[in-house]
């Protein structure tokens, strides 16, 4: 079954859509989606690097998204730069200079559109095993530090009084961030990562009655959106990436436009 | 037969004396939260220097102080947020904070519930949490969307929030902001009852000066640097104090340095210790029967303040 190009993607794409809800949720809690570009953006560094010296992709984007992501929390804590002037700046800075390395590399022939959109025909059985691997801690990860997550998201300081290691979970935040981005690269591309955060997330919003609730209906949202996605991709021979975020888009708005109208017969 | 007697009653006497030496002293006496000497350096100025502050079990020590003078920062240093930059904070073992912080912003896409947010850095029980809404008059509210409350609706869910975490150390920063004035007068009641019940330590931020005096062991008077504390009276008549509030406040806050023998009741009239009620509580009216702290005399227009 796995030998099929298709079903191999439509996994990996499941398995980014389970951990993008929650993740993706805390995202929009915490006004962070400029940072989730900073860090996908940062990946296509990530993807010179390791054609350069030949590692395993994910494992360097996730490298360079962490190394980013450490450099955003010096800058922010000990520069008096506003914290969206240092995500413009490493953000810009790390795409350019993945592209003028990649560039540099003349004796590889990159398709760096594969990188940019996600290809779907790239997605292999190693791959498939990272990110299965990649969920399972992601999700360990969050579902242990859900409760001082939230409570740093409501008010950092009030969580800090009350004996929750703010500072320690922040940092754990932006590597999950960075191991989510690593993981997704391959299936929606660099400039669509944030999107399959943020659009499955807010789309639920308004039908969510809790934080929990709320990252269990994007896990569904993004699911959704995944595989519709890939079946049009394959359809109308669309490349996936943009395709997932179109179908995002469209259950967000299909969301906002039923949930207009129940409100109104209420 | 006397020599039993004495050997019989040593061992208790005994666990009399040790008690009332060791554990008084380290239960009783010793601080859940002492600042000594603490300051904070920020932007190139002290925002505060040099605060030496204590805060034990079953106490109310209020900060008072004009806008800018380091309330909140003192707070943060005590809460531990923020590190000192000179002397040193030091908070008891397993010591159980509560804060309340001033009033703060929920973004919008947080779908968060009163009940949720009760539970949001402690697990009480469902009674406890109920208890603790009952007790601030918001129980109608638990599953209310935080976002929707109003200031005064939403302080009152932040103090019940606080109280289901049973702390021994309690921080409030202007915890009656935006609540109205019946309710502002119950709530300083129910923070002293509060003291009792919890026997917690209660660290109390306010430029209400008035209301707070009532229920305050000690006054720490702020600007930038400790001016003064002490109890209500002794601190409303220190120089600096005055120089800092004025003659008007030092005379508001010596108004409630007196035993008290009268409760004000929501409807603004006053109940007196034999059971009448009057339309106020002027100490010449027949019902008093107690001496204010003051030293000094009187003046006809302090009742006004009362």
């Amino acid at each position: 079954m796995l030998d099929d190009f298709f079903i191999r993607a439509m996994l990996a794409g499941l398995g980014i859509a389970v951990i993008a809800g929650p993740l993706g949720c805390l995202i929009v809690w915490r006004r962070l989606s400029y940072f989730g570009d900073t860090l996908s953006h940062s990946a296509l560094l990530g993807v010179a690097l390791a054609l350069a010296f030949e590692i395993n992709v994910i494992f360097a984007v996730f490298c360079v998204a962490a190394l980013i992501s450490i450099v955003v929390l010096l800058l922010q804590d000990n520069t008096a730069l506003p914290s969206d002037a240092i995500l413009g700046l490493l953000s810009h800075a790390s795409l350019a200079l993945g592209l003028v390395c990649l560039s540099l590399m003349t004796w590889l022939r990159v398709d760096l559109m594969s990188f940019l959109l996600g290809d779907i025909l790239a997605v292999s059985r190693t791959d498939l095993l990272i990110i299965f691997a990649g969920d399972a801690t992601v999700l360990a990860l969050l579902l242990f530090l859900w409760k001082p997550l939230l409570a740093g998201t409501v008010n950092s300081e009030l969580a800090r009084a009350e004996g929750m290691a703010v500072d320690r979970n922040r940092l754990a935040f932006m590597l999950l961030m960075a191991l989510t981005v690593a993981i997704a690269m391959k299936i929606v591309g660099v400039l669509l990562i944030t999107a399959l955060l943020i659009i499955p997330a807010t789309a639920v919003r308004r039908f969510s009655r809790s934080p929990e609730q709320m990252a269990l209906l994007s896990v569904i949202a993004g699911l959704a959106a995944v595989a519709i996605g890939l079946f049009s991709s394959l359809e109308w021979d669309t490349p996936a990436g943009p395709s997932i975020v179109v179908a995002a888009a469209a259950i967000f708005i299909t969301g906002q436009l039923t949930g207009t109208l129940l409100g109104r017969q209420s | 037969m006397r020599c039993r007697l004495g050997v019989k009653h040593l061992q208790p006497m005994c666990f009399i004396l040790f008690w009332q030496i060791f554990m008084n002293d380290d239960q009783q006496n010793d601080p859940f939260l002492s600042l000594s000497n603490a300051g904070l350096y920020r932007g190139n100025r002290w925002l505060v220097r040099g605060v030496d502050l204590e805060v034990r079990r079953g106490e109310i020590v209020t900060l008072v102080g004009p806008n800018g003078s380091g309330k909140t920062t003192t707070a943060r240093l005590a809460l531990g947020i923020v590190k000192p930059d000179e002397g040193t904070v030091t908070r008891a073992e397993n010591c159980q904070i509560a804060y309340v912080p001033q009033r703060f912003e929920i973004d919008w896409s947080l779908p968060l519930k009163v009940e949720r947010l009760m539970r949001l850095t402690a697990s009480p029980t469902n009674k406890a949490m109920y208890d603790a809404l009952e007790a601030t008059g918001v129980a109608h509210l638990a599953n209310s969307e935080v976002g929707h409350l109003s200031g005064g609706e939403f302080q009152r869910v932040l103090l019940a929030r606080a109280l289901a975490r049973n702390p021994d150390l309690l921080v409030l920063d202007e915890p009656v902001q935006g609540v109205d004035f019946a309710g502002e007068v119950a709530l300083y009641q129910l923070i002293s009852k509060l003291r009792d019940q919890l026997n917690c330590g209660i660290l109390l931020i306010s430029h209400d000066l008035h209301v707070v005096m009532a229920a305050t062991d000690r006054v720490v008077c702020l600007n930038g640097h400790i001016c003064c504390q002490g109890t209500p009276q002794s601190v409303s008549e220190n120089p600096e104090y005055l120089s800092l509030f004025g003659k008007k406040a030092a005379q508001t806050m010596a108004v409630y340095e007196h035993s008290h023998d009268h409760t004000h009741l929501p409807d603004g009239t006053v109940q007196h210790a034999d059971g009448s009620i009057s339309e106020n509580c002027h100490p010449d009216d027949g019902h008093h029967d107690h001496s204010h702290g003051s030293t000094k005399p009187k003046k006809p227009e302090n009742r006004d303040a009362g």
